[in-house]
């Protein structure tokens, strides 16, 4: 094996670094009694990060996800509950081959793959080895141990032997890394924790995973391995210095991209639809830009100025484009400043302007509609359980619709009219009288959000109140909003269980409250509410309660 | 299982990177159920099964024949279906029972239809069709295959703790899984396993007792949900070891030209033009022995006619019934809508010749719907209908009714035919032993 000389890919890096581990390190024997643990299988968007860190964003995934479950609002805590299929499994096997034969393809080898075989047609196992030890390194989040590293070794052998070719080999060991639930499961392993007799603590390398994928939405990246490796990282100041590195990096954005796109339920936008008459403005794209553009306008206020969490259900500043700004009736020209071919332009409404916040934004108000036309009732609905985590009841299944049937078509009232006999019937008003109210003050954005004064030739009446306080249309509907206790509660319930990847409210309630008061103190500031989660104990310790669920049944 | 060990050791005594024409020893993989058939000319092929769910259903009184037995009259909404009606039965007056729990609706009842329970956490049933695809599938290319008429991304079909076999909603898609590289045309003069499939396959071999590492230290619930994953990986082993055996010939197997992408969505337009591809797509796939057990879930909630406000699902609750007519027009159109479109699904299987029948009649398809009336939600008296011969497993043309009875009779009784050994299906109220023997050939 010659080894290269070339630019040192951080995967050549991580090769070092993983036979420094080795060497020093002595990876503590998994007994099955000492070490518990328990899953979450990774979200599309951490596997194409961790693959584009480790290869290159150049890569093409060449395949499709399983679709997540949502629990307790969040993918992220359904993720503790969901496994692979059988078609989900034939997606992931695909996806491994096609990414594992980008990177030894004649374009991405030498920059991948940190040494040259001895012969290209013959197994080469000391090469195998140190790319295999460095790519599993970053792959699975932790050192491979020498039974595995000595299997993929062992199968990329056997694979070149077959294929006639050493890089045919060792794609099709790394196929098989890609594929592995140490891939693509993240594992939560506990040891014994010291300070605390009786307690279990995550390992290093679980410790560094956990924080990773809530700052970063990806693995952990060599320094942080580094950290894990050396033990550092379960020291506070080690722990500290890690988190303030992440928290001011560039990468932080995904973390909260990820974030907000969950608990936002962005991926309904998967499955939105508009009648394309009704709705002509409407396309796959403009829903995509729809998305970004209420992702940009969170990330300019919580990130950008670090500003208080609420403001985005009040700020008039946003980012168009120019078919957004067809929607929103406002001019925006395709070029930026200095002729920049940038689509996307900051704008700012002005206070006459109807558009408000994030729940006046096409993401919401057309996200939360049937194809054809607004719902109140679907906004009102959203609005609870997305931004309050205030439940819903389904609708009881024995609903008489002949109550309707007064002779009256109802077609050609307007939502308020239609939905006042949801309000007035007692059985129907229990939950009515949670969701419509709410949704009402929207229904001057249609659905497609566009702004409009009548629906039906009648105007439209956008008054109402919340917990006791009026409004009348979505600017005062927004300040309501914006200062109801449950908007920043929600807020902190939603990221604790994120980062835990599983529900945080029943298990960790003091933790919860701990934060509450934080985020308050601190006002409401999302980045600080981040650093608060990601330096608690609370993050890094399973309760045994939470280990006998996983145990459990 | 000893049929598979003898093809390995096969398959492992010939697999050095040396071209290999094999000619397997007769496998029992070319049996159906009962063993008595062989897959090849001029013999009756292996017996296959579909599940259809759509919802909304169809109207009460437009539907029901009013004779029991044979020769009945179809109501006005199933008449889309007579050219069918000698391999068709309908299923009446039976209910979906929820012992309390609170109704979802359009989804709770359609779990009672395809799991014969209302699923709690973790302890959620197989749908029918994965217990008919662990007794029949085991030995094609694919053990199901799962497609959605719109994009809706929903799945009926559901293993065992909950996980969800995801829908194939593109018809192109669909065609590059089942046509594209990977197929072994049945048919081709020689067969040659392909030699990056022969590695690939050695490859996981290789890797099989690394990735078991994992189990040693989890708890038992995320070990349930590890299976889960590791019978997943043992298909992909099967599909690899089927791809590298000389499939038997199928007379009637060709292979359909490429499909073009079509439009997934909700209009009207979109619906029947999928709904053509995947029926013409799905019956080349069973010619072709690739799948023994498909499932298509018609998502007609949001069916729309483009420039209508309202779609199928806001109409059954919004229009009034017009005094005239007795039903509301409007839903009606698009109830003769979906029918239609199942018609035309099973034309496409019909349309498939196989010697001196087609796909149809070596078929069970399972229409089943998720509620009585939509427009109350009510959970009484589902249409349910089995469309195609089943092999000659099933006595046809007949109209059945067990009024009060949960809809689970007809599950059960599909799963008999297919030969599960079972002799109940179904929990609490929805449990039953009594299958419909009048329609058991």
């Amino acid at each position: 094996m010659r080894p290269k000389h070339k630019m040192l890919s951080h995967l050549k890096y991580a090769g070092v670094l993983a036979a420094a581990i080795s060497a020093v390190i002595l990876t503590p024997v998994s007994g099955a009694e000492q070490s518990r643990t328990v899953i979450n299988r990774i979200t599309e968007s951490q596997y194409a990060n961790i693959i584009a860190d480790v290869f290159g964003s150049d890569i093409d995934l060449g395949g499709r996800f399983e679709p997540g479950m949502r629990q307790d609002g969040l993918l992220a805590v359904g993720s503790s509950r969901v496994s692979v299929t059988a078609s989900g499994m034939e997606q992931y096997d695909a996806m491994a081959h096609a990414i594992a034969s980008t990177v030894v393809d004649d374009a991405h080898r030498e920059m991948l793959v940190p040494c040259t075989p001895a012969a290209a047609d013959k197994p080469d196992d000391a090469c195998a080895e140190t790319f295999f030890s460095g790519a599993g390194l970053l792959l699975y989040r932790r050192p491979l141990t020498a039974s595995q590293l000595d299997a993929y070794v062992a199968a990329a052998h056997i694979g070149t032997e077959q294929a006639g070719d050493f890089y045919e080999g060792l794609s099709l060991s790394l196929a098989g890394m890609l594929s592995s639930p140490m891939f693509l499961f993240r594992e939560q392993r506990t040891e014994p924790d010291p300070d605390r007799t009786g307690q279990l603590r995550l390992d290093a390398y679980s410790k560094a995973a956990q924080l990773s994928f809530f700052l970063w939405d990806s693995g952990p990246d060599a320094q942080l391995l580094e950290v894990a490796a050396s033990g550092a990282i379960h020291t506070d100041e080690g722990l500290k210095r890690q988190v303030d590195r992440m928290l001011a990096s560039p990468r932080l954005e995904s973390g909260l991209r990820a974030f907000f796109s969950d608990n936002f339920r962005f991926s309904e936008f998967g499955t939105l639809i508009k009648d394309t008459i009704i709705f002509p403005k409407f396309d796959p794209a403009v829903a995509e830009q729809a998305r970004e553009q209420t992702m940009r306008t969170v990330l300019d206020v919580v990130m950008k100025q670090n500003a208080d969490y609420r403001d985005i259900f009040t700020t008039k500043r946003t980012f168009l484009t120019p078919e957004l700004g067809s929607i929103y009736n406002v001019p925006v020209f395709k070029s930026g400043p200095n002729g920049s071919p940038d689509q996307w332009q900051p704008y700012e409404f002005s206070e006459e302007d109807p558009f408000t916040g994030i729940l006046t934004q096409i993401s919401f108000t057309a996200l939360h509609s049937p194809a054809g036309r607004s719902s109140p009732t679907f906004r009102g609905k959203a609005l609870r359980e997305i931004m309050m985590c205030q439940e819903v009841p389904a609708p009881p299944g024995d609903v008489d619709f002949t109550l309707f049937e007064s002779g009256k078509d109802l077609r050609n009232a307007t939502a308020r009219e239609r939905l006042a006999l949801h309000s007035a019937e007692p059985m129907c008003a229990g939950c009515h009288k949670i969701t419509d109210p709410l949704g009402l003050a929207l229904e001057n954005f249609d659905g497609l959000g566009e702004f409009r004064t009548h629906d039906n030739g009648a105007l439209i009446d956008a008054s109402g109140q919340l917990n006791g306080s009026g409004f009348d249309g979505a600017d005062d509907f927004a300040d309501v909003v914006r200062d109801d206790p449950a908007i920043t509660s929600c807020l902190v319930e939603r990221m604790s269980s994120y980062a835990v990847g599983r529900s945080a409210k029943d298990d960790k309630k003091d933790w919860i409250k701990g934060l509450n008061a934080d985020f308050a103190q601190t006002g409401f500031r999302i980045i600080g509410l981040m650093r608060a989660i990601a330096l608690s104990d609370d993050l890094y310790t399973l309760s045994n309660a939470e280990i006998s669920t996983a145990a459990a049944k | 299982m000893s049929n598979t060990m003898t093809r390995r050791k096969v398959l492992r005594g010939t697999m050095n990177g040396a071209a290999v024409s094999l000619s397997l020893p007769f496998l029992d993989c070319f049996l159906n159920g009962k063993g008595s058939a062989l897959a090849a000319t001029n013999a009756p092929l292996p017996v296959v099964f579909g599940s259809w769910i759509q919802n909304l259903g169809i109207n009460p009184g437009r539907w029901k024949p009013e004779t029991l037995g044979s020769n009945y009259v179809s109501g006005p909404e199933l008449q889309v279906l007579d050219p069918f009606k000698d391999r068709m039965n309908i299923y009446s007056g039976m209910n979906y029972y929820l012992d309390g729990k609170p109704l979802d609706t359009h989804d709770t009842s359609l779990e009672v239809a395809t799991m014969g329970s209302i699923p709690s956490g973790a302890d959620a049933d197989p749908t029918i069709d994965n217990i008919i695809a662990d007794v029949i599938g085991q030995r094609t290319r694919f053990r199901s295959l799962e497609v959605a008429l719109n994009d809706s991304k929903k799945s009926w079909s559901r293993r065992k703790g909950g996980a969800v076999n995801p829908v194939e909603p593109s018809p192109a898609a669909l065609y590059t899984r089942i046509f594209g590289d990977d197929f072994n045309d049945p048919n081709a003069a020689d067969f040659k396993p392909d030699p990056k499939t022969m590695a690939r396959r050695s490859v996981l071999s290789a890797l099989t007792d690394e990735r078991k590492d994992i189990m040693r230290r989890v708890g038992s619930a995320d070990r349930e949900r590890l299976d889960e994953y590791f019978t997943s990986l043992r298909q992909i082993e099967r599909q690899l070891d089927i791809e590298l055996s000389k499939p038997a010939p199928l007379d009637a197997c060709s292979v359909p030209g490429a499909v073009q992408e079509a439009t997934p969505g909700a209009s009207v337009d979109s619906l029947a033009t999928n709904n053509e591809l995947f029926g013409a797509l799905l019956a080349h796939a069973i010619a072709c022995g690739q799948t023994r057990v498909f499932n298509v879930y018609f998502d007609t909630m949001t069916a729309r006619k483009p420039g209508l406000v309202r779609d199928f699902h806001s109409l059954t609750h919004e229009e009034p019934l017009d005094p005239d007519l007795g039903y509301q027009p409007d839903t009606t159109w698009f109830v003769n809508f979906t029918m239609d479109v199942f018609a035309r699904f099973v034309k496409r299987l019909d349309d498939y010749k196989e010697g001196d029948g087609s796909v149809l009649d070596r078929t069970l398809l399972l229409w089943q719907t998720d509620h009585g009336y939509a427009r109350t939600h009510s959970l009484e008296d589902l249409p349910i209908f089995t469309l195609g011969g089943a092999g000659g497993r099933l006595k046809t043309g007949l109209h059945v009714a067990a009024v009060g009875d949960s809809t689970t009779r007809v599950g059960l009784t599909v799963q008999q035919i297919m030969g599960v050994p079972v002799n109940t299906w179904g929990r609490l109220s929805n449990e039953t032993s009594r299958p419909f023997t009048e329609v058991i050939a």
